[in-house]
């Protein structure tokens, strides 16, 4: 039983290897706080919907699959959260009944897990009602298969044979074994067997020659002896018990698949109910081939900085298709930050299923998102800054491949403007012509005015838009890069009024 | 050639008493780790005994290397492993037949001891006559084993154990039971439950599953409910247990002496050659050292500590390598130079060298020639004992007197750091003295010293000094070579280590 509601044709995998830039991708686009507002303080949401959007998905089909599941959740919601309550009763559930199946004794494992496996009939049939009940409201390819995939495997004569194995392995008319003399005449290969039916006329058993039957019976303080005879019983139904608690194992296994397949949803759900409050608007995403490029959108904002300040925050509109670079100069506190942050997080959100938050947005799909963000001074005083700039830059380099993209935010700027530019200038080329999309927010006029010069048709230059009498609309418009990043701007409003 | 003993040629030689005690330079050597590390896993044999006795035969150790050398063949190591492992089981069955209560567990164990018995008897002699041998010691022991295992008594023991076990492998019996009640009788064809309930669960059988089989104890033993249930079967099948009974009454005596020997004999070869085999995956080399017995001209190249060597590549550390020959008339190797710089490993080396070799074992390093002692000698510096200044130097100087007494020109002598708890004039001065009478007795010698002016005493001593790095002195490279001993560029390295420069102590001490 596989529910397949984060990929087609397999498993959601919660301990899959995730990029080795992921810490660096958490900083520098604070998805602390989109993890937050959808986990909602639950450890365990917070883990799926850190993995699944951490695990970006290249494949048009896949995120489309996604993107329909999730269409189906937002239409019904409480369904969804129903279903979503099943697996979580049986945690609930497991902590009270399930210590005993941790026991060296194959009968405590028989009796605990022949319990649970009456807790799991009860709550597949709850499933299989839900499904039902609702099955044909769900237009999403993945709800379809599941929701069949129930109606399929849970039949109604299947919980009959069930609930009848659970009641004979009780076993209330005592347990018969076979045993061979193994070595040193002890008793070996022990196999549980049925009782034969005695067939037999009622003449043959009174009068037929009877096989011999040798018996005793232990003396009631003998507690030794029923020590002995418990492990020899144990023998037994060791294999049984095996395979009782292999099912309960299964099913549980089952149930949490379904949670951790539906985690990553409800996360989705807590974060568009979230936003839906703010009055910010969510779309879903047009993906295009990795090897195309496109990137356009309306109203894209920045859903951490949203989140963050509860309230609605200022949307951008763009056109970079067929761009390969996009270079963001100007203001200082201009939003080109924000900008930044709000594309990487569009991109991140759409490839992995998503919604996104914008009114519009479509873009080829990326192999690979790298960040690389000026830093604070090295705390472990190991290595001067540039130097671990360049560090960085080189495990960036280790891991990335075509049509990646990599999106740099002051970096190169802790030597003088003549080096870092000529540094970032060859970085910046070397990627490009590998294929890679390259966004760089930087103040090292001599790196922006020599691409700008260059006339390169891939290339866009934006600017953080700036208001004749300084004033800042945090409004990213395209333009050339100036001399200035308007420092002066902020050193006169902080210190202006001294004067 | 009759086989006696694989590890002794001539029979009058393994009939000494054996070895309890370890010599008493096992400890300054380092060999009573080495042995530790040799038979630790091998209590049961009480192997020590062989590797406390130094051979005086150069013929008896030709005979081991020609032993050794097969051994390392590993299809022969496997099949000698092999009947090793058979025998372990032949005596914990017997073992167990001594402590058992019930008279059919007993005699049950019993069959099972006679059955791997003949078991490994007959792989042995099959799996000899595949091995390409070359020894005298291993084809006398194929003669031996071949005759025995053709032999009639040995043949009927075979047939009569696995016509028994035959016998009760086939009582099948039923074992119901419901609360406190037992009842036994024979099979009668009743289905397995087990893969029915298997069958019902299978739809949940998917992927990887936890195995949730207990794993029940098999420990040899029977408890009185088990007993009962045996006598039972017993009764149920009269005769296939009278003919256990008529088997252990035949053949109580089972193992065949010479067999039982070779078993723990052959183990020093296998304890030692799984000891080096790990030491020679490391990239170390080993070599069988030719005997000098009256030359007193030896070598050894690429040689080291087994014992460090042991505990390093555990650590995944190199291990360094040094070489060393005295020509004649050179016979005393004086060592000196910066302290931890390898000069005990050094002497500690030369000695196992040695012993390794009079056990007729192979040697550390790639090519050996070392000489056939009669006796080894050490003195190595024991604990300071700063309270005792004056009785140490008496005491040493006691434990070197004895020494030379006893020591022949066949013996050895390694002594390390003598006179360190003296005055350098009074170090200077005894050491000149001994060095006279060790010179006196033509004794091969390892001399660990500070004092620079024995390495050039005369034509018998050879200066080797232990090195550092040029560039940064601090730096051992625990290499010791044979080079003039200035006595300088350690000095300074030493001082600067311990902080006792004239900058330093001025650093040090504040105005």
């Amino acid at each position: 039983m596989k529910a397949f509601l984060m990929h087609r044709d397999r498993d959601f995998d919660p301990q899959h290897r995730l990029p080795r830039n992921k810490a660096a991708l958490i900083q520098d686009l604070e998805l602390t706080t989109l993890f937050q507002t959808m986990a909602q303080d639950d450890k365990f949401l917070s883990g799926v919907v850190e993995q699944a959007v951490l695990s970006s998905l290249e494949d048009l089909d896949d995120i489309r699959y996604r993107q329909e599941v999730l269409k189906d959740c937002l239409n019904h919601a409480a369904v969804i959260r129903e279903i979503y309550s099943i697996p979580i009763e049986f945690i609930k559930n497991k902590q009270r009944h399930w210590m005993s199946i941790f026991t060296r004794y194959p009968s405590a494992i028989l009796s605990g897990a022949n319990t649970m496996l009456e807790m799991f009939v009860g709550l597949l049939k709850r499933l299989r009602s839900i499904g039902d009940e609702h099955a044909a409201d769900f237009e999403s390819e993945g709800f379809r298969r599941f929701f069949a995939m129930i109606q399929l495997e849970l039949d109604d004569d299947y919980f009959v044979v069930v609930e009848n194995k659970v009641q004979e392995l009780k076993f209330r008319r005592g347990v018969l074994l076979s045993a061979e003399l193994g070595k040193g005449n002890e008793g070996a290969n022990y196999v549980l067997r049925k009782p034969n039916r005695s067939n037999a006329s009622w003449i043959k058993r009174t009068f037929g020659k009877k096989p011999p039957v040798y018996s005793f019976t232990l003396h009631p303080r003998d507690e030794y002896g029923a020590q002995a005879l418990g492990e020899l019983r144990d023998r037994g139904i060791n294999q049984v018990a095996n395979a009782v608690a292999q099912a309960a194992d299964h099913i549980e296994s089952f149930l949490n698949i379904l949670r951790i397949e539906l985690a990553f949803y409800i996360g989705c759900l807590n974060l568009s109910e979230q936003l839906s409050q703010i009055g910010e608007p969510i779309s879903f995403p047009l993906p295009v081939a990795s090897s195309e490029r496109k990137l356009s959108f309306t109203g894209l904002y920045d859903v951490s900085l949203a989140l963050t300040m509860k309230q609605k925050v200022v949307g951008n509109d763009m056109n970079a298709d067929n761009k390969n670079l996009v270079i963001i100069t100007g203001a200082n506190q201009g939003g080109k930050s924000t900008f930044l942050r709000s594309t990487g997080l569009a991109q991140l959100m759409m490839q992995c299923g998503m919604f996104v938050p914008a009114k519009s947005f479509c873009a080829n799909v990326c192999a690979g998102l790298f960040t690389h963000y000026k830093r604070e001074e090295d705390a472990t005083m190991t290595s001067g800054k540039f130097d671990e700039e360049l560090g960085r830059m080189s495990n960036i380099v280790d891991a990335i491949a075509p049509n990646a993209t990599v999106l740099f935010n002051e970096s190169f700027s802790a030597t003088n403007e003549r080096e870092g530019s000529e540094i970032a200038r060859q970085i910046v080329r070397a990627l490009l012509e590998r294929h890679i999309k390259v966004f760089f927010v930087t103040h090292l006029y001599k790196l922006a005015r020599g691409f700008y010069n260059t006339d390169q048709e891939d290339a866009i230059f934006l600017r953080a838009q700036r208001q004749t009498d300084g004033g800042r609309t945090f409004k990213i418009i395209e333009g050339e890069p100036l001399q200035t990043s308007y420092g002066e701007d902020l050193y006169l409003r902080i210190f202006g009024t001294d004067n | 050639m009759t086989f006696h003993s694989i590890l002794f040629e001539k029979p009058e030689d393994g009939i000494k008493p054996e070895t309890l005690e370890a010599p008493a330079y096992f400890v300054d050597l380092n060999l009573d780790q080495v042995v530790h590390a040799f038979t630790a896993r091998r209590q049961e044999y009480d192997l020590k005994p062989f590797f406390y006795t130094p051979l005086r035969e150069a013929e008896t150790i030709l005979y081991r290397h020609e032993v050794m050398r097969d051994l390392e063949d590993e299809q022969l190591m496997a099949y000698i492993k092999r009947f090793a492992e058979k025998m372990i089981l032949v005596r914990r069955y017997l073992g167990l037949v001594e402590k058992l209560d019930f008279n059919y567990h007993k005699k049950g164990w019993f069959l099972e001891a006679a059955l791997m018995y003949c078991e490994a008897v007959t792989s042995l002699a099959h799996d000899l006559s595949l091995a390409g041998l070359g020894s005298r010691g291993l084809l006398a022991l194929h003669d031996y084993v071949t005759n025995y295992a053709d032999s009639h008594g040995f043949q009927s023991l075979k047939a009569e154990a696995e016509g028994v076990k035959g016998g009760l492998s086939n009582a099948q019996y039923c074992v119901t039971i419901q609360e406190g009640t037992v009842k036994v009788r024979k099979y009668e064809g009743q289905t397995d439950y087990s893969l029915e309930v298997e069958k019902t669960f299978e739809k949940f059988k998917q992927g990887a599953v936890k195995d949730y089989r207990v794993k029940l104890n098999d420990r040899s033993g029977m408890n009185h409910i088990e007993a009962q249930i045996l006598d039972f079967v017993a009764r149920l099948y009269p005769e296939q247990f009278a003919a256990l009974d008529q088997f252990c009454t035949q053949h109580s005596q089972l193992v065949d002496e010479t067999l039982l020997t070779f078993d723990r004999e052959i183990q020093f070869y296998v304890a030692y050659l799984e000891h080096i085999a790990n030491l020679k995956r490391a990239g170390l080399a080993f070599c069988y050292p030719k005997i000098a017995t009256t030359n007193k001209e030896v070598y050894d190249y690429d040689g080291f500590d087994i014992a460090l060597a042991h505990k390093r590549t555990n650590e995944n550390a190199p291990v360094v390598c040094n070489d060393f020959y005295l020509k004649n008339p050179e016979r005393i190797l004086v060592v000196s130079g910066p302290n931890q710089g390898g000069k005990t490993t050094f002497a500690r080396t030369f000695g196992q060298l040695h012993y390794l070799a009079s056990l007729g074992c192979p040697v550390p390093g790639r090519e050996a020639q070392l000489f056939l002692f009669d006796r080894i000698f050490t003195h190595f510096e024991k604990e300071e004992d700063i309270h005792n200044l004056r009785g140490k130097l008496k005491d040493d100087l006691v434990r070197i007197h004895t020494i030379l007494a006893h020591a022949t020109p066949n013996s050895i002598l390694i002594l390390n750091e003598v006179f360190a708890s003296t005055t350098l004039k009074d170090a200077v001065f005894l050491s000149q003295e001994i060095m006279t009478r060790v010179m006196g007795l033509d004794l091969l010698c390892v001399w660990v010293t500070f004092i620079d002016e024995l390495a050039s005493f005369s034509e018998k001593t050879v200066s080797m000094v232990s090195t550092v790095v040029p560039e940064n002195p601090i730096v051992r490279t625990f290499k010791i070579i044979r080079k003039f001993a200035d006595g300088l560029a350690y000095a300074l390295s030493l001082a600067e280590k311990h902080r006792l420069t004239y900058l330093q102590i001025k650093e040090r001490i504040k105005p």
